[in-house]
């Protein structure tokens, strides 16, 4: 161990110490929790975590999420994919102008578009279902997953495009078979980040959602004011909220730092 | 080099349409609602440009745009050199890579609203873990509900807790894309540490530290729902950055037109700063 390597330790010791107080919170009563002060829970219990597998309010706000995360990401990538390929690829009439109108909204803050997002989709009659949280995340997922599928489709030479014409592939077949499989480290972090991107974001979901599509995020606020405050059914339904970030990172652990760089390094 | 082809248009159509739908639509909505006053029931009346000009003056917009300016210039002078530090002193190869960057990466796939939950429950004076070691070993007088420094501390770190790790991948992908050879080149001229940061690794890693300032700024302006559930604008206004005051008027009050007015005010600033940024970082590329 070389002496350095303390600084990134110290600085990944101080990521988990509130994750770490989170967990252990969530283990404990609540009772325990507002009596006082204690580094580890005293009366282990596991309360928490059954309220919110038993109770369909609980657990069906997971299944909203991750059915809305997932639909987001699908059409992400799949329209992100040819269009990322037109702007690495090809010239056109705009096409510097559209990719930054593209990135600018990355900038606009989701409180500026809540409510007029609200009245949109009411008047689209898609209010509070899947798909309207799912189509919203759109605006700024879509040019994210375009300019991360640029930065690593910039890397594929274009010899590879015309050796396959050359051979007789035609473009769709080309596409699929060839070019896809030779960029799918690209399209695992584009995804990646897509459902990142999707699953943190609280503001847009909340407001387009009522009671069928409701994400766990928005079950845990109204859960806090209602009932007073629940810290331990609170905490546990925070820690379920990291597992599949921590998972879908898994996939992709060898990509991270590349991914990270949308594919420009 | 790239070929010139107009039917790439219809690869680009999909994108276009799915975001002009969520952008150009909100977007005339916010630009109806800012030229027009409403009392309910669907009636609006014409008001040009009187809302723009009550924003710009007024004393709480300039002191909410103050504390936001506040904020994002503390949190990037605090996680850009804080993160290029920490890339720096990463192992380049080895079992430990992996470990490392999936655990750095996990505060950024955290809902926001839990990561506010959570540093609301970490520093609560008697409870928190946090608010208890500074309160009781430390012996410091620490209460984010009550004391507005405190606040400000306490959200400055939420964030560089959450973001810095943004940095760190970024400068890291940078560093790791640096051929042996320089270094062994460094070596035998005798280059001390510092010009090897300065003339091989800084300049390797500019073009990933644009991206990462340009993401840090956009978001940190846009900062919303962590502050919101950490400390839901408090003690008093001190924490009230730019988003809360506009959801605060816009859902609160349901003054729909001066917060459209805002919002569009709002949105001109982050769009020309990020202006501002990208072409001042990128200068040196087109000379």
């Amino acid at each position: 161990m070389r002496k350095r390597s303390i600084i990134p330790i110290v600085y990944i010791l101080f990521l988990m110490l509130p994750i770490y107080w989170l967990v252990a919170m969530s283990f404990k009563t609540t009772n325990e929790i507002l009596a006082g002060f204690s580094l580890f829970p005293q009366t282990f219990t596991l309360d928490a975590y059954k309220t919110i597998f038993t109770d369909p309010t609980w657990y069906w706000g997971y299944i909203n999420s991750i059915i809305y995360v997932s639909l987001n990401t699908v059409i992400s990538v799949a329209v992100a994919l040819p269009a990322a390929y037109a702007f690495s690829r090809y010239r056109f009439l705009g096409d510097k102008q559209l990719f930054f109108w593209l990135l600018t909204n990355r900038m606009a803050p989701a409180a500026v578009f809540a409510l007029p997002f609200f009245q949109l989709y009411s008047a689209v009659g898609i209010f509070d279902t899947h798909l309207a949280v799912a189509l919203a995340h759109c605006l700024f997922n879509i040019p994210l997953a375009v300019w991360i599928l640029e930065g690593f489709m910039g890397g594929v030479p274009k010899e590879l495009d015309e050796t396959a014409y050359v051979d007789g592939y035609s473009f769709p077949r080309f596409f699929i078979s060839i070019f896809i499989p030779t960029i799918k480290a690209g399209v695992g972090v584009a995804a990646f980040f897509c459902f990142m991107f999707s699953w943190v974001e609280l503001l847009l979901a909340k407001t387009l959602t009522a009671v069928e599509a409701k994400p766990i995020a928005a079950t845990m606020t109204k859960t806090a004011s209602s009932a007073g405050y629940e810290l331990g059914l609170l905490a546990a339904a925070g820690t379920l909220t990291i597992i599949p970030g921590a998972i879908v990172i898994y996939f992709v652990r060898n990509y991270i730092a590349k991914g990270f760089a949308m594919g420009r390094v | 080099m790239k070929t010139e082809n107009q039917k790439a248009w219809f690869f680009v159509l999909p994108v276009l349409v799915l975001v002009a739908f969520n952008a150009l639509i909100p977007m005339m909505t916010v630009v109806n609602y800012s030229v027009q006053e409403t009392f309910g029931d669907n009636l609006f009346f014409w008001e040009g440009l009187t809302w723009f000009e009550q924003i710009l003056r007024s004393e709480r917009f300039h002191a909410a745009l103050g504390r936001q300016f506040l904020f994002t210039f503390l949190i990037l002078v605090i996680e850009v050199p804080l993160g290029i530090a920490i890339a720096l002193s990463m192992p380049r190869q080895g079992p430990w890579v992996p470990v490392c960057l999936v655990l750095m990466a996990l505060p950024m796939l955290i809902p926001w609203n839990v990561v506010g939950a959570m540093w609301n429950i970490f520093a609560l004076p008697d409870i928190g873990l946090l608010g208890y070691f500074v309160n009781h070993t430390l012996g410091i007088d620490y209460d984010m509900t009550q004391n507005p420094i405190a606040a400000w501390i306490t959200i400055v770190t939420m964030d560089v807790w959450h973001w810095t790790s943004l940095v760190v991948l970024l400068s890291y992908a940078g560093l790791v894309s640096i051929p042996d050879a320089y270094y062994q080149a460094a070596k035998i001229d005798g280059a001390s540490n510092w010009s090897v940061f300065r003339y091989i690794q800084l300049p390797k890693m500019k073009n990933v530290l644009t991206i990462a300032i340009l993401l840090r700024f956009m978001d940190s302006f846009n900062i919303y729902t962590e502050p919101f559930v950490l400390t839901g604008g408090g003690p008093g206004n001190s924490t009230t950055l730019l988003s809360i005051d506009l959801v605060k008027i816009a859902l609160g009050q349901f003054d729909l037109g001066p917060a459209a007015a805002m919002s569009l005010i709002y949105f001109s600033i982050t769009l020309f700063v990020s202006w501002l940024f990208y072409t001042l970082m990128t200068k040196d590329d087109l000379n």
